[in-house]
């Protein structure tokens, strides 16, 4: 398997969400290489018949009536928030700043 | 009241000590404070506990004290001490996954397997240290203390679930809940010379626990023997609504299991699982094994050709879910946040502060294995390969009841040892399939090296047969086991 690029390994990072320091983005590029070449042995193994388990042991999605049912008091389940303004959660801009213009802000 | 001493009770079978509390020969509430007071001893060296809820445990003991005083008719467990590993949530008490991301958090609700434990009478007497969401293999990647080895402290006590393990040994709780995604119950087990159980996917709810990797997780216990580790597994098993793969099969009596009977029980023993260990950990395999002929059971020589896939396998299935649960922790509903003037730079930030070195790796790695156009040869081969894993073992059983291996390759290594990741990913190299499979599997104590480290044989079963894991483990346990050998590493254990 290829040598993971610099680039790439920013990419990984803003899709991870992850604002990792220029010197993780180095050691990152390292062991990632190092771990996806161990893993190549993979790539040789013959899976062209080979259904992808989705599921362990047989199991059936189930259903359960459309009905409302007991939850937490909006008070308790907001109990941990960080920042928030009575039942709201405070949360910074969603739009980028002008001039930013990375590709991951669409989340 | 009988002359039961509390500095004796610190190493009572879960059942034994429900049924001297039930009988009146000691109180709860004398139970915790002796258990309080070893961990105030002891532990400050040892490390096993995050948090230790002293009032909580206190108030609940009197609760249990008053109501049998009352003869109101009290549950299997009342009374009785356990630790919960810290990726467990817990009503009221701070739930980390010994991760700097939560450090504060206080869940609003209890994990199915608490509520399990409570309605039984258990005592949750603290929270215990693991790696970092779960993910390592000793405890070492905990964001907030090293816990240590009780046999030798100079080493680690495995992982994920070291914190239990290590106050299981070490004699500070009765038995503890750990979870199991790779071998995270059984690896540590092996390590602190204990038993460790991983039910079937889907025998135990994951409802409450902080999630690794969902198709692979489960919850079980860490006990000092096979018959408390079924005791605990009855308490928690059992068909759950709230969590979507609990599987709607009844529960058999575990504690029953163990007749001492394994006459005509078929052992496989995979040739692939014997290929790489230690000297004295082979030997000690060879012992167990022998002693199950003795005992009447059957050995049968087999092939599981794709073994050697699993660990590929298991570090791209398990890191790309990981990948996926852990997008949760963003600094929005818990947990800690770093500001920021934008919502993508707070994410970043957060998750950046927040995250340790090998959890960081993992999401980078499933963020990778899952980005489009690599999905086929990285995500869906490894599911695919995990369908031939599977089908090694479907025919496995064909010919045999139970498989016998190796927990791990070597005994409980020094800390620092395994400071490249793939080094550290080999300590798992024999229990990862298991989960892949959805199988159950246990570990149990089968001797220790020259050096005085525990040795663990693990069994493997056919899914939802836990029971003969279990009558056979007790066998092993009886025959080869440490007996009332105790760890002398920390504390003066004796």
């Amino acid at each position: 398997m290829p040598a993971l690029t610099r680039k790439e390994v920013e990419e990984i990072a803003l899709l991870a969400r992850l604002a990792l320091e220029p010197e993780e983005l180095e050691r990152m590029q390292h062991e990632l290489g190092v771990i996806l070449e161990h893993f190549g042995a993979l790539a040789a193994v013959d899976t062209a018949d080979v259904p992808a388990m989705t599921h362990a042991v047989p199991m059936d999605l189930r259903l359960r009536p459309d009905a409302v049912q007991p939850s937490l008091p909006a008070d308790l389940a907001l109990g941990g928030v960080p920042r928030r303004e009575g039942d709201l959660i405070v949360v910074p801009s969603s739009i980028a700043p002008p001039g930013r213009g990375d590709t991951g802000s669409g989340s | 009241m009988s002359p039961a001493s509390p500095a004796s009770t610190e190493f009572w079978s879960v059942a034994d000590t429900a049924r001297r509390i039930a009988a009146g020969e000691i109180t709860a509430t004398q139970i915790i404070e002796a258990m309080l007071a070893r961990i105030q001893k002891i532990d400050g060296e040892l490390g096993a506990f995050l948090a230790v809820d002293g009032d909580g445990a206190r108030a609940v003991a009197a609760e249990l004290d008053s109501q049998r005083a009352a003869n109101v008719p009290q549950g299997p467990l009342a009374g009785v001490p356990i630790a919960l590993k810290d990726v467990l949530v817990t009503r009221g008490l701070a739930t980390t996954a010994a991760s700097k991301i939560l450090r504060g958090w206080i869940p609003p609700y209890d994990a199915h397997v608490v509520e399990k434990l409570r309605a039984a009478g258990a005592i949750v007497i603290g929270k215990v240290n693991c790696d970092e969401f779960a993910m390592g293999s000793s405890t070492e990647n905990s964001a907030y203390q090293p816990t240590r080895n009780p046999w030798d402290p100079s080493r680690v006590p495995g992982g994920s679930s070291g914190g239990s393990s290590a106050a299981v040994a070490a004699g500070l709780c009765a038995a503890s809940l750990g979870t199991d995604t790779g071998g995270s119950i059984r690896q540590p087990a092996a390590f602190c010379g204990v038993v460790g159980m991983k039910p079937t996917y889907g025998r135990v709810s994951r409802w409450g626990v902080v999630a690794f990797a969902s198709s692979l997780d489960q919850v079980g216990p860490l006990t000092r023997s096979v018959a408390d580790a079924a005791l605990v597994l009855e308490t928690i098993a059992g068909f759950d609504p709230r969590d979507s793969t609990s599987l709607d099969a009844p529960v058999p009596r575990f504690t029953g299991a163990l007749t001492g009977d394994v006459r005509g029980l078929r052992i496989g023993l995979p040739q692939e699982y014997f290929e790489a260990m230690d000297d004295e950990i082979r030997a000690a395999l060879v012992r167990t094994a022998s002693a199950l002929v003795e005992r009447g059971a059957e050995l049968v020589d087999l092939s599981m050709p794709h073994t050697k896939l699993a660990l590929p396998a298991y570090y791209l299935v398990a890191p790309a879910e990981a990948s996926s649960n852990l997008a949760r922790f963003d600094g929005v509903r818990y947990g800690q946040r770093v500001e920021a003037p934008d919502l993508l730079d707070m994410y970043g930030k957060t998750r950046d502060a927040g995250f340790g070195p090998e959890v960081k790796r993992r999401i980078m790695l499933g963020t990778y294995a899952l980005r489009s156009g690599y999905y086929d040869a990285y995500y869906k081969k490894a599911q695919q390969v995990r369908t031939l894993i599977k089908r090694d073992f479907d025919r496995a059983f064909q010919y045999c009841d139970v498989l016998l291996t190796p927990t791990t390759p070597t005994p409980a290594f020094p800390f620092g040892a395994k400071a490249n990741p793939v080094d550290m990913y080999l300590a798992d190299v024999f229990t990862l399939s298991c989960n892949l499979a959805g199988l159950p599997g246990i570990s149990v104590p089968c001797g220790l090296t020259a050096g005085g480290l525990p040795i663990g044989a693990q069994l493997l079963g056919r899914p939802l047969d836990e029971v003969t894991l279990l009558r056979a483990g007790a066998v092993i346990e009886a025959a080869v086991g440490l007996g009332d050998r105790r760890p002398a590493g920390i504390g003066g254990i004796t």
